[in-house]
Order: C-alpha cells, then sequence, then structure tokens
C-alpha cells in the first residue's frame, strides 16, 4: 500500500464552484459505483432496490456502472476491513474528480456491530473523505434516494 | 456555398444530427423504462450526460500510449460524422453523393468500431483487451452479413452503387421490403445494425457485468464524452441507412415528414426491443450466428431475388 498517499478532502466543494448549468448537469447525471465491503449483503440488496421498477433511480438520471473511471458517485457499505481497506483506497484514487462518497448502512458510518472486531480496520470515513452518511440496518431505498437527493440540493 | 455549409453543419449535418442523435438515444433509454415498468430518464438526458463528462477529469493509465489513448474517441466521432453525413445528405435530399458511395458508406462505418478497438489496446487494461478482442471478433462475423446485403440490394435495385439511386428505385417502384428476399434481408440488416450499436444480443464486447464495461473501461471524462457522441450520431445513422436501403427512404414532402420520422423511430423501437427481450450472446453464439444463419439467410434472398421474388 502506498503510504505516501495523502488523504484529499471532500471533492464537493470543487462542484459547487462550478455553478450554473455545470453543476446542475452533473446533478442530474450521477453514474453509480458500488463497493461493497465485508458486507452482510442487506445493504448491496437495498441498493440494488433502488434500480428496480418500484424506486427506478434512472429517473434521476442515475446508472450504475461498471467501471470506476465512469464513475460520479462512489457507493460504501459495509465494514472495512483490513483486506479491503487498501483495495477500497486504491478503487477511490482511480475515479475521476469531482467524486461523491456516499457510506451506506451502520457498518460504512460507525462500523456497526462489526466495530470492535479485530479485523476492522475503520469505518469508511477514516480511510477516504465521505460527503453523505446514511445510516440504519439496511437504510430502505428511500432513505438512500432521500439521503443522496437531500445532498444534492444542500446549499 | 454558404447553402452547402448549411448543409453540412446544420441540417441535415452535424448539429442536426447530435440533437436528433441524442433525442433517439434518449428515446431508447425510454422505451426500455417502458418494457421494464419504469419512469425512465428526463428528455435533457442525453445532454446531461454530455456536459457532465465534458466537467470531469481525464485520467491517462500509467502502461496507456498517451495519443492514441486519447485520439482514438476524437477518430471515432470523426469516423461516425463522416458516416453519418454520408447517409444523411443523399436521404434528405441533398445531391451530395457520389457513383459507389454505398461502399465508402460501408467502409466509413466500420471506422467507430476500429477506434474503439485501438483506444482498448492502448489503454494497457487487460478487461479492455478483452472487449477489444471481442469486438473484433464480432466485426470479422457481421461484416461480411453487411456486405452480402449491400450486394443483394445493389442487385435489387438494378445496380445502382449510390445511396440517392437506390432511394429513387424504390421511390419509383415501390420499398424493397415488399417482396420475400426483401423481409428476409430486412430481418439481416436489422441484426447488423444491433451488432454494429453493440445493443444487447451482441453486447459481449461491452458486457458491464463480466468484463466491466469491456472496450470503455479505462476512459473517463471528455474521451468518455466522445465515445457518447459517435454512439449518440450511429443511433442515428444507422436507422437512416436501413430506411433508405430498405424503407423506401425519407419522403419529406408535406405529410411525408410525419412518415418519414415514424420509419425512424419504428426502426429505432425494433432495436430497442430486441436489445429488451434477449439474453447477451457469448462471442462465439454470435459469431455462429452471423457466419452460419444470417449469411445463409442472405444467399437464400438474393437466389429469392434471381428467381424474381
Amino acid at each position: 500500500m502506498d503510504t505516501n498517499f495523502q488523504l484529499p478532502s471532500s471533492d464537493f466543494p470543487q462542484i459547487k464552484k462550478t455553478l450554473g448549468f455545470k453543476e446542475h448537469c452533473f446533478k442530474k447525471s450521477l453514474w453509480l459505483y458500488h463497493f461493497g465491503g465485508a458486507s452482510c449483503n442487506n445493504c448491496d440488496i437495498e441498493i440494488l432496490d433502488c434500480l428496480t421498477p418500484r424506486y427506478d433511480v434512472e429517473r434521476f438520471g442515475m446508472l450504475l456502472i461498471g467501471s470506476v473511471r465512469h464513475a460520479d458517485v462512489l457507493l460504501v457499505n459495509g465494514s472495512i476491513n483490513t483486506k479491503c481497506r487498501d483495495r477500497l483506497l486504491e478503487i477511490y484514487k482511480q475515479a475521476p474528480r469531482p467524486i461523491v462518497v456516499v457510506a451506506i448502512g451502520a457498518c460504512g458510518c460507525t462500523g456497526g456491530i462489526f466495530a470492535e472486531g479485530n479485523t476492522f480496520a475503520g469505518p469508511v470515513d477514516k480511510i477516504i473523505p465521505v460527503d453523505v452518511y446514511i445510516p440504519g440496518c439496511p437504510p430502505k431505498p428511500e432513505a438512500i434516494l432521500a439521503g443522496i437527493v437531500n445532498f444534492l440540493n444542500k446549499k | 456555398m454558404t447553402q452547402q455549409l448549411i448543409h453540412y453543419l446544420l441540417f441535415p449535418g452535424l448539429l442536426f444530427m447530435v440533437i436528433a442523435g441524442g433525442f433517439l438515444s434518449w428515446f431508447d433509454r425510454k422505451i426500455t423504462a417502458w418494457v421494464q415498468f419504469r419512469k425512465g430518464p428526463p428528455l435533457l438526458q442525453p445532454l446531461y450526460d454530455f456536459v457532465k463528462l465534458m466537467v470531469k477529469e481525464t485520467i491517462l493509465p500509467r502502461n496507456a500510449s498517451r495519443v492514441t489513448f486519447l485520439l482514438s474517441p476524437i477518430f471515432a466521432a470523426t469516423g461516425a460524422i463522416i458516416a453519418g453525413l454520408m447517409i444523411l445528405l443523399p436521404a434528405f435530399g441533398v445531391s451530395a453523393g457520389f457513383d459507389g458511395d454505398i461502399i465508402v458508406i460501408f467502409y466509413v462505418l466500420a471506422i467507430p468500431s476500429l477506434s474503439y478497438i485501438i483506444g482498448a489496446l492502448s489503454s494497457g487494461n487487460l478487461l479492455a483487451s478483452v472487449g477489444a478482442s471481442r469486438e473484433m471478433k464480432l466485426i470479422i462475423g457481421y461484416e461480411l452479413c453487411f456486405l452480402l446485403i449491400l450486394a443483394a440490394i445493389i442487385l435489387k435495385s438494378g445496380y445502382q452503387l449510390d445511396l440517392a439511386g437506390i432511394v429513387a428505385v424504390q421511390q419509383a417502384d415501390g420499398a424493397f421490403i415488399g417482396s420475400v428476399s426483401g423481409v428476409l434481408l430486412f430481418v439481416a440488416l436489422m441484426m447488423c445494425i444491433q451488432a454494429k450499436l453493440g445493443m444487447v444480443p451482441f453486447d459481449a464486447a461491452e458486457a458491464e457485468t463480466e468484463i466491466a464495461s469491456g472496450f470503455l473501461i479505462e476512459y473517463s471524462g471528455p474521451p468518455l464524452a466522445f465515445i457518447k457522441l459517435s454512439k449518440y450520431i450511429l443511433i442515428l445513422v444507422l436507422p437512416v441507412l436501413v430506411v433508405s436501403l430498405m424503407l423506401g427512404g425519407l419522403n419529406l414532402n408535406g405529410w411525408g415528414i410525419i412518415w418519414a420520422v415514424l420509419k425512424i423511430l419504428l426502426v429505432v423501437l425494433l432495436v430497442t426491443l430486441v436489445r429488451n427481450t434477449n439474453p447477451r450472446l457469448t462471442i462465439k453464439q454470435s459469431m455462429r450466428f452471423f457466419f452460419i444463419w444470417m449469411n445463409l439467410l442472405v444467399i437464400a434472398a438474393i437466389v429469392l431475388e434471381y428467381m424474381g421474388l
């Protein structure tokens, strides 16, 4: 692991500076990349639920994409242990700026029931800067959508 | 001169191509959403996607060959635009074609796919090279079939080698699809279009779920925007080519405009419905599909043509 890598601060102020039409387009076309840590898969299922006909995030222009190079939003869920910490950092460094990081679920936000485990490598915000926290075990799809939409509308 | 510039740059050239292509890609996504009982993206979604990608950071992979990696999306967009001009100008009744332009169109339409392959191979990514090799095999599969279809259509039109001539023959004697061999050719041509657009039964090169977007995997920001632009243009241009070759061309007088728009939307609708009701084929299956079944279909159509059907 690259130990000299400095933790950057959140990218989102950079987006906010480009006010106007570009910012509007960015908000209207968020492409999601899903990073599942050592998850119990409940949060993964709830994230996938957002893509189903019932919730349909594509009406906000959001798409789930396969390569982190295309991503605008990095969804991180699950407890991050010593194995997946390096992967998460690597994925974060590979993403094009500006990128919004969303920590989903109790494990992503605080560590949840795994916080005392001996392989636990800290909640997501200890590894990469997090813009949105969506607590819940697992959070409902409505909560995930509301979290992202509220964050984007925040002034 | 001014007239010509307007034709090439505004209507039916570059600007129209980009706007109508963006609209059709939205149409494709909206129909997909309706098929899946979803609501789908808003009308301006292609614009939002394009502008957003232009704002994002461009990442150069460490092992990439930089110049090739960055130039190939531009080549892809340029190839799509040239093919678009060569197809759209005759289709909209501007006398810009020349004798034999259909053969040039055949070659120019291969430029976007070849640029994707070159870009993917220069990115130094393993999954991208898997995607590039699949795309290459797919091209080998469908190009022979596409060439045979063009040969059959040239035969049907009494050896007209230019697009405008083929449209003129159809407007005089009725569209080519109105015969048994015409129907067979239309089916084969639709399958070739599907493969050229990289849509679902033949999207093994771009498979998001197995090789993470395949040949696009390393692209980010503006280069990806140019690749999207070439896709927007192709989704307009290839249906117009189908309409010109098989469905009697576009007649832009009076009520003919509505009929022309409906023809293009119908072809895109067919592509979208095929894409939504089929699983992804492996590259071996796609090649076998084109090499054996589609080629047989086209040869059968040519034999039927000689018998006068």
